[in-house]
């Protein structure tokens, strides 16, 4: 979910990226689950590679939480910060963009380019705010499908996404079996459990404590800088692991060598989480981090699709599945990967799965790693080879 | 490959689908796919040689082979292969029970515990026996079972489970190379591989 985690660009870049826009639904407005409509509806998305002439090399990346459409690449020759998942897109890469056509949008509700609450309510002409509607990750899935249909793009080769982008790539293989060859699903869940639902509360709760966040009407007046930074706070706790921590800062003193006795961030902890907050704040808004948890949250994939059955739910789906986990992610852990496995495996669905030993917690599945790494290319290779994907000869 | 492998593989009608338990970088899968056209599935434990049978573009499960057979349905597939691990299953009836509900016929190949060199070394050395099959000593074997050929025959036996094919091998534990033997197996064969069917 952290995104921010500051990639290192490994191996080849996939050099300048453009984020572009797409716009429909402008005459028929999207229908969302809540039962309200939204149009028109803008997705901000990037891509890397060449699509193929038969448009079946396409690989649709999904962001997680707070992440956005830039996934590999640079904005510019001196743009410093590659997108978030350079290490694992581009030439020669797990994801590799010279034999695929990678599409990563940013989701509806965010506030990276795509509709969301920052955008202006076309029935005023002011941010919607509080006013827009409750979206959710099927509602995300149905707006991406309509940006594949405008590629002219029939199947997806394969859906690729960690931890909410993880939920993405489920809907998408169970909403629209017929459209995905292969889904990967990484770090994440068919539903949140209480304790995840807990910490996104705790986190809403805080920007909106904020007097600032105004009922989310706050765009003329300042931002709840304050509740969305605690807000961060509370998020990135759940993304590390104690050990990690433990490693990370353990109990050092920040600019000190002494307790300071007051409510200064004394500890190095302490400090960094305060970092990371203000950090946040100037990069995404609260609005928005209400509208993406609360999608997250509603996320239940057995209950929208098999009454409750998780393997109901699964009897849709007809692709092939790569799941994996992380020993140290307790944000959703290993037993619900096995979970969706399980479901899997009754409905006679060809799943592989790994959990991959990991102290970094959540987050592992941004980091480099060698095993995610080999899993993802071997695994898309033998997709490619099924598929009878002339990926080489075609471009 | 290895030589038990190899007669595993000799088994296998082409186009079947195979479970292979405890498949660890999946070799005996990928010839499979690549000779016979099978639809395969590995489960193994340890989270190296699974990611690596992965990376190859296999089809496996990491886990635990007791919790993970468990989610397939009755006759998901044709053969449900366990090879050079029954040693090690802690409840062996329930498994090849397993085995047989989740496929149709189930094939199972183990070190042959009396082979002569075996008798000879607890005979003369008064010792537990080791040996490239079973090359461990008592302290850290992870072999919990010690498995005669015609003990395994007698628990088939015991368990209504026809043996389908039956064949004794000398060959050493990672050797590719093998022959088949006829003459008194329990004595001198390394290697018991046995084909099960569904019991009566």
């Amino acid at each position: 979910m952290s995104e921010y985690v500051d990639q290192i660009e490994t191996g080849e870049s996939v050099g300048l990226v453009e984020k572009r826009f797409f716009t429909f639904g402008g005459d028929e407005p999207l229908e969302l689950e809540s039962g309200r409509r939204l149009g028109p509806v803008t997705l901000a998305y990037e891509t890397c590679g060449t699509l193929n002439a038969d448009k079946t090399n396409a690989i649709l990346v999904c962001h997680a939480l707070t992440g956005d459409s830039h996934v590999a690449g640079v904005y510019s020759g001196n743009d410093p910060k590659p997108g978030w998942w350079s290490l694992m897109v581009g030439p020669g890469k797990p994801i590799d963009t010279d034999k695929y056509f990678v599409i990563c949008s940013n989701v509806i509700g965010g506030c990276m380019g795509s509709t969301g609450p920052t955008s202006a309510d076309p029935a005023t002409g002011r941010p919607y705010g509080a006013s827009f509607p409750v979206v959710t990750i099927g509602d995300m899935v149905r707006a991406q499908r309509r940006l594949v249909d405008s590629f002219g793009i029939d199947t997806l080769l394969a859906v690729v996404g960690g931890s909410v982008g993880g939920m993405q790539v489920l809907e998408w293989s169970v909403r629209y079996p017929h459209r995905v060859h292969a889904a990967i699903p990484l770090a994440t869940t068919t539903k949140h459990s209480a304790q995840a639902i807990a910490f996104n509360e705790v986190a809403r709760q805080a920007i909106m404590a904020d007097p600032k966040w105004n009922r989310g009407d706050y765009y003329e007046t300042g931002r709840p800088e304050h509740g969305l930074a605690v807000a961060r706070m509370v998020g990135h706790i759940t993304y590390l692991s104690d050990e990690s921590m433990r490693h990370k800062f353990d109990r050092r003193l920040q600019d000190r060598v002494e307790l300071s006795f007051d409510f200064e961030a004394d500890f190095q902890v302490e400090s960094y989480l305060r970092y990371q907050g203000n950090k946040f704040v100037d990069r995404f808004d609260a609005n928005s981090f209400l509208y993406l948890t609360k999608a997250a949250d509603y996320f239940n994939l057995e209950n929208h699709y098999g009454d409750g059955s998780l393997v109901a739910a699964f009897s849709r789906a007809s692709c092939r599945y790569l799941v994996v986990s992380f020993t140290s992610d307790w944000l959703y852990p290993t037993y619900q990967s096995k979970n969706m496995v399980k479901a899997m495996k009754k409905n006679g669905l060809d799943v592989s799965f790994c959990e991959i030993e990991a102290p970094w917690g959540h987050d592992a599945f941004l980091l480099p790693n060698k095993r995610l790494s080999d899993l993802l290319a071997g695994f898309l290779n033998k997709i490619c080879l099924h598929c009878r994907i002339g990926v080489h000869d075609e471009i | 490959m290895r030589y038990d492998l190899q007669v595993i593989a000799s088994w296998i009608e082409p186009g079947s689908r195979v479970l292979d338990l405890g498949c660890r970088t999946g070799s005996l899968l990928a010839h499979l796919a690549d000779e016979k056209a099978i639809v395969g599935t590995g489960i193994e434990i340890d989270e190296d040689a699974a990611g690596r049978a992965i990376a190859k573009g296999l089809s496996v499960i990491h886990g635990d082979i007791y919790e993970e057979i468990e989610d397939y349905p009755d006759n998901a597939f044709d053969y449900v292969i366990l090879s050079q691990a029954l040693m090690q299953v802690l409840d062996p009836e329930t498994l090849i029970r397993e085995m047989l509900r989740v496929g149709r016929l189930g094939i199972v190949s183990f070190p042959n515990f009396t082979h002569y060199k075996n008798r000879f070394q607890m005979f003369f050395t008064g010792r537990a026996p080791m040996s490239k099959e079973l090359p461990y000593e008592w302290y850290n074997t992870p072999n919990i079972r010690v498995i005669p050929i015609i003990d395994f025959r007698r628990f088939c036996k015991h368990l209504g489970v026809p043996i389908v094919k039956e064949l004794a091998l000398s060959t050493h534990h990672h050797d590719e190379q093998g022959k088949v033997i006829t003459f008194l197996p329990n004595l001198f064969a390394t290697f018991g591989v046995f084909m099960l069917g569904q019991a009566r």
